[in-house]
C-alpha cells in the first residue's frame, strides 16, 4: 500500500528525515517510536502533504501513485488520513458541515454520489455512537472549545467517517486519560480491517496496549534503526531509547 | 478615544507557496462585468443649476421638490468634499459626471414582456430572471436599472395591505404629501457633502410606506445597477414603517467593469414609529476595480434610520464585496425609548479596494439598546477600516451598547484598522467593545485539505465560518448570494 524509499526532508531548511525506509502492506498496523524530535511527527506530516515540509530526496509511492506530486486534498481523496497531534480549529463552521463536506468530497473525487442528509445522519450516529460522543458536539464550531480528549475523539469520529486506507495517528494518545485512550483505541479497532493500514505515531508503549502493532520501528535522529515485532515496544519501555542508539552506535564502529 | 491600528507584517525576503496563491487572487477578473447597450437619455456633463432643474423637470416633479434640489445644490457649493476617510482616491472632477440618465421605456408596463428585453437579457446575466424571482421566491422586484425604474412588480399584492411600494419618482406623483413629510427629515440635505450632492440631483430610487399594523406579507427586493459609463448614481431610497408594522428590504447589486472610476453617491432613510420594525439587508457588490486597482466604483452612501417611536427596531445588515473605495456608515438614532438598532457588517476588500466603513448609534431615548457586529476581511493589498460611534445623550438613561470589530487578514500586504469612536453623556450607559485581529492561518487550511477540502473551498469555509454571526442575519436566500459573492471575491486567496 504505502512504500517509502530512502525519504528525505527538512523542516525550515533543517533536514529532519535523514533516509526513511518504509513499506505498509494492507492489514498491518505499524508503530513509528522514537524520542522526541527523532522526526516521527515530520514524518507523518510528510505524508499527509504538510506545506511546512520539504521532500528533498526520496520516493513515497501510495497504491503506486507518486504521492509527492499530489495536492495534500487529493492524498486525502485517494485514502490517506492524518489525525493531527494538536486538531485544529474553525470557528463558525459547525462539525456537521465539516464532515459532511469532507465526506463528499471524497465521494466526488470516487464518482461517487454525495451522502443525502439521511444517509449522512445515519452514518454519524453510527460513527459517535461508537465513540460515545454527545451528539450535541455536531452543532459546534470543528474543534472550538472542546477538550483536549474532545478534540482527539473528534479526529478518531473523522476517520471513522471518511474511511480511509491508510491512517496516521500522529500522537493520537498524549494528554488522554486512561479512559479516553481506551475510546480512543476502540476506535481504532473498529476501524482496522484487512484492507486498510494504521500508521501510529507515539512516544508511549501504553498506547500500544491497545492497539496491538504488527510491526514497532524506532525512529532516531531521522532515520528507522531498529524495526520489529510488537515485543519491541515492551524492550524499549524497559530498557528506554539509549539502549538502541547504544547499539547503533557499536554497530557502526563495527 | 482610543484607536487600535493592525498592521500585517510585510516580509519581502521570500516568496513562499502562499505568496504565490495569493497573486492567483489578483488575476480573478470581475465576473459580471459586461455593458448593456440601451439607448441613453442623457443630460449633458457637468453641475449647476441648469442640470439640477433639467433632472427635476424630467422627472415631472413638483415645484417644491425642484426648490429643495435647488437649495441642497446651493448649500453643496458651499460645502468641502470631506477628507477624513481612511482611503485615497484621485480627486473627482465633479464637472465631468454626467447627473441623468435614464433607459427609454414605454410609458406603461403591464408585464414582463414589455420591458426591453436587453433589460431582461442582463437581468438573466446576473442570474436574477424577473420572471423565474417573481415565481419562485415570491420577493417583489422593484428593477432600478441605471437611474429610472423600469419593472415593478407585485404591485397589486402590496395594494391590497396598503403597502405602497415604487419609485420615488412614482412616490412623489402618487403620495406627494407623504414624500414631502418625510424626504430628508432623517438624512437632510445639509448633512453632508455627498448627502448634499445627492439631494440636488438624486434620479431616482425606492420608495416604501407600510401603514399602520401592516406586516409586509414580503420581503421587499431592489436590484441596481450601473450602466452608463461615466455616469455618477445617486439613488435615494426612503421606508416609513408606521406603527405597529414591519418590512425587510433587501438591497443587491453588481456592475459592469469600466476603466473611469464612478461615483456612486446613495442616501437611505428609515423611517420607524411606535412599535416598528425595518430589516434592511445589503449586499453591495460593486466593480472594485481590476487587478492593478485601476477602474472601480467610489461608493459614498449615508444610511441612517430613525427610530422614532418607543419600541421600535432597525436592523441593518450588510455584506459588501464590491467598490474601489467604500464609505459608509449605516445609522440609527435611537429617539424612542426602548428602541432598538443593530448593525451586522461583513467587509471584504481585496487588490487594491480601500473600505472605512462601520456604523452610528445615538442613543437619545431611555432604555435604548444597540448592537454592533463588523467584520473585516482584507486580501490582496486592500485597506480595510472599521470606524464607529457609539454615542449616548444626557436623557439616554441606561442605554447599552455592545460593540465587537473582528479583522481578518490573508496575506502580507493587506490592513486592518478600528477606529471606534465613544460619546457618553449619561453615567448609566453600558458600553462595551470588543475588537480581535486574526489571519487565515496556512494550518487551518491544511486540516481542511487534509480532510479532502481544496485550499480554496477552505478559505471560503474559514471566512463564512468568521462571517456566520452575520450571515445568519440575512434572510435565507439572500445569505446563500453572499456566501457566493465572498467565495468570488476572494477566489483562490490563501495566506
Amino acid at each position: 500500500m504505502l512504500v517509502i524509499k530512502n525519504l528525505k526532508a527538512n523542516v525550515e531548511g533543517k533536514e529532519i528525515l535523514k533516509g526513511i525506509n518504509l513499506e505498509i502492506k494492507a492489514g498491518e498496523v505499524h508503530a513509528i517510536m522514537g524520542p522526541n524530535g527523532s522526526g516521527k511527527s515530520t514524518l507523518a506530516n510528510v505524508l499527509a502533504g504538510n506545506g511546512g515540509y520539504e521532500v528533498t530526496s526520496g520516493e513515497i509511492y501510495f497504491e503506486g501513485k507518486d504521492l509527492v506530486e499530489l495536492a495534500p486534498e487529493d492524498r486525502a481523496r485517494e485514502g490517506i488520513f492524518l489525525a493531527f497531534q494538536y486538531p485544529i480549529e474553525i470557528p463558525g463552521i459547525s462539525n456537521a458541515t465539516f464532515l459532511k463536506t469532507a465526506l463528499n468530497e471524497v465521494r466526488k473525487y470516487h464518482g461517487k454520489p454525495e451522502a443525502t442528509p439521511k444517509e449522512f445522519l445515519e452514518l454519524l450516529k453510527e460513527k459517535s455512537g461508537v465513540l460515545g460522543m454527545d451528539p450535541q458536539f455536531i452543532s459546534r464550531s470543528v474543534n472550538v472549545g472542546f477538550s483536549g480528549g474532545e478534540k482527539k475523539r473528534n479526529e478518531i469520529l473523522q476517520m471513522l467517517m471518511l474511511q480511509p486506507k491508510l491512517a496516521l495517528l500522529d500522537e493520537t494518545d498524549s494528554g488522554l486519560d486512561i479512559d479516553a485512550l481506551k475510546i480512543v483505541s476502540s476506535g481504532v479497532n473498529v476501524f482496522k480491517n484487512k484492507d486498510n493500514a494504521v500508521l501510529l505515531v507515539t512516544h508511549y508503549q501504553r498506547l500500544l496496549n491497545y492497539i496491538v502493532p504488527d510491526y514497532v520501528h524506532v525512529l532516531s535522529q531521522g532515520r528507522i534503526i531498529k524495526s520489529g515485532g510488537k515485543e519491541l515496544a515492551l524492550e524499549l519501555e524497559e530498557k528506554g531509547y539509549d539502549w538502541i542508539k547504544n547499539d547503533e552506535l557499536i554497530e557502526e564502529n563495527v | 478615544m482610543e484607536e487600535i491600528k493592525t498592521d500585517s507584517l510585510k516580509e519581502k525576503d521570500e516568496v513562499s507557496e502562499d505568496m504565490q496563491l495569493l497573486n492567483d487572487v489578483t488575476k480573478n477578473e470581475y465576473k459580471w462585468g459586461f455593458i448593456t447597450d440601451i439607448e441613453s437619455d442623457t443630460a449633458p456633463k457637468g453641475l449647476n443649476e441648469e442640470i439640477v432643474r433639467f433632472i427635476s423637470m424630467k422627472k415631472e416633479e413638483p415645484e417644491w421638490m425642484t426648490e429643495w434640489r435647488l437649495k441642497a445644490f446651493r448649500h453643496w457649493q458651499k460645502m468641502e468634499e470631506p477628507e477624513w476617510p481612511n482611503v485615497t482616491y484621485p480627486k473627482i472632477d465633479f464637472q465631468d459626471i454626467i447627473y441623468y440618465s435614464a433607459p427609454k421605456r414605454k410609458p406603461q408596463l403591464e408585464s414582463l414582456d414589455e420591458v426591453d428585453p436587453e433589460l431582461l437579457k442582463t437581468f438573466e446575466k446576473l442570474g436574477i430572471p424577473l420572471e423565474e424571482q417573481k415565481i419562485l421566491s415570491g420577493v417583489a422586484v422593484d428593477a432600478v436599472f441605471d437611474s429610472v425604474s423600469v419593472a415593478t412588480t407585485f404591485k397589486e399584492t402590496l395594494k391590497e395591505k396598503g403597502v405602497i411600494f415604487s419609485s420615488v419618482s412614482d412616490a412623489l406623483k402618487e403620495h406627494p404629501e407623504l414624500v414631502k413629510k418625510y424626504l430628508g427629515s432623517v438624512v437632510p440635505y445639509t448633512d453632508n457633502y455627498y448627502a448634499a450632492l445627492n439631494a440636488a440631483v438624486f434620479s431616482d430610487g425606492s420608495f416604501v410606506y407600510i401603514p399602520k399594523g401592516v406586516r409586509c406579507p414580503m420581503e421587499l427586493s431592489t436590484y441596481f445597477r450601473i450602466n452608463n459609463e461615466e455616469t455618477g448614481q445617486f439613488e435615494r431610497t426612503l421606508i416609513i414603517a408606521e406603527d405597529n408594522s414591519y418590512v425587510s428590504y433587501l438591497e443587491g447589486c453588481t456592475a459592469p467593469i469600466r476603466d473611469t472610476n464612478q461615483l456612486h453617491a446613495a442616501v437611505v432613510e428609515l423611517v420607524i414609529l411606535e412599535n416598528a420594525e425595518i430589516k434592511y439587508s445589503t449586499v453591495q457588490n460593486w466593480y472594485p476595480g481590476n487587478s492593478e486597482g485601476k477602474g472601480g466604483i467610489y461608493n459614498f452612501v449615508t444610511k441612517r434610520a430613525a427610530c422614532r417611536g418607543n419600541h421600535s427596531k432597525v436592523s441593518w445588515t450588510q455584506v459588501e464585496t464590491g467598490s474601489a473605495v467604500t464609505w459608509k456608515y449605516p445609522s440609527c438614532i435611537l429617539q424612542g425609548d426602548y428602541s432598538v438598532g443593530e448593525f451586522y457588517s461583513v467587509a471584504v476588500t481585496n487588490n487594491y479596494q480601500q473600505a472605512d466603513t462601520g456604523s452610528k448609534m445615538i442613543h437619545l431615548g431611555k432604555n435604548t439598546s444597540s448592537t454592533i457586529i463588523s467584520k473585516g476581511i482584507s486580501a490582496g493589498k486592500s485597506n480595510n477600516s472599521y470606524r464607529g460611534l457609539v454615542k449616548v445623550g444626557k436623557k439616554a438613561d441606561n442605554a447599552r451598547n455592545f460593540t465587537q470589530c473582528d479583522s481578518m487578514l490573508m496575506g502580507e500586504k493587506c490592513g486592518a484598522h478600528t477606529f471606534p469612536y465613544i460619546e457618553i453623556e449619561n453615567n448609566t450607559a453600558r458600553v462595551e467593545h470588543e475588537a480581535t485581529t486574526s489571519k487565515v492561518g496556512e494550518d487551518q487550511i491544511f486540516y481542511l485539505n487534509q480532510r479532502g477540502i481544496s485550499s480554496e473551498d477552505a478559505v471560503n469555509m474559514i471566512v463564512n465560518g468568521f462571517c456566520k454571526e452575520v450571515f445568519n442575519n440575512l434572510p435565507m436566500e439572500f445569505a446563500v448570494e453572499a456566501q457566493k459573492l465572498l467565495a468570488i471575491s476572494l477566489e483562490s486567496s490563501v495566506g
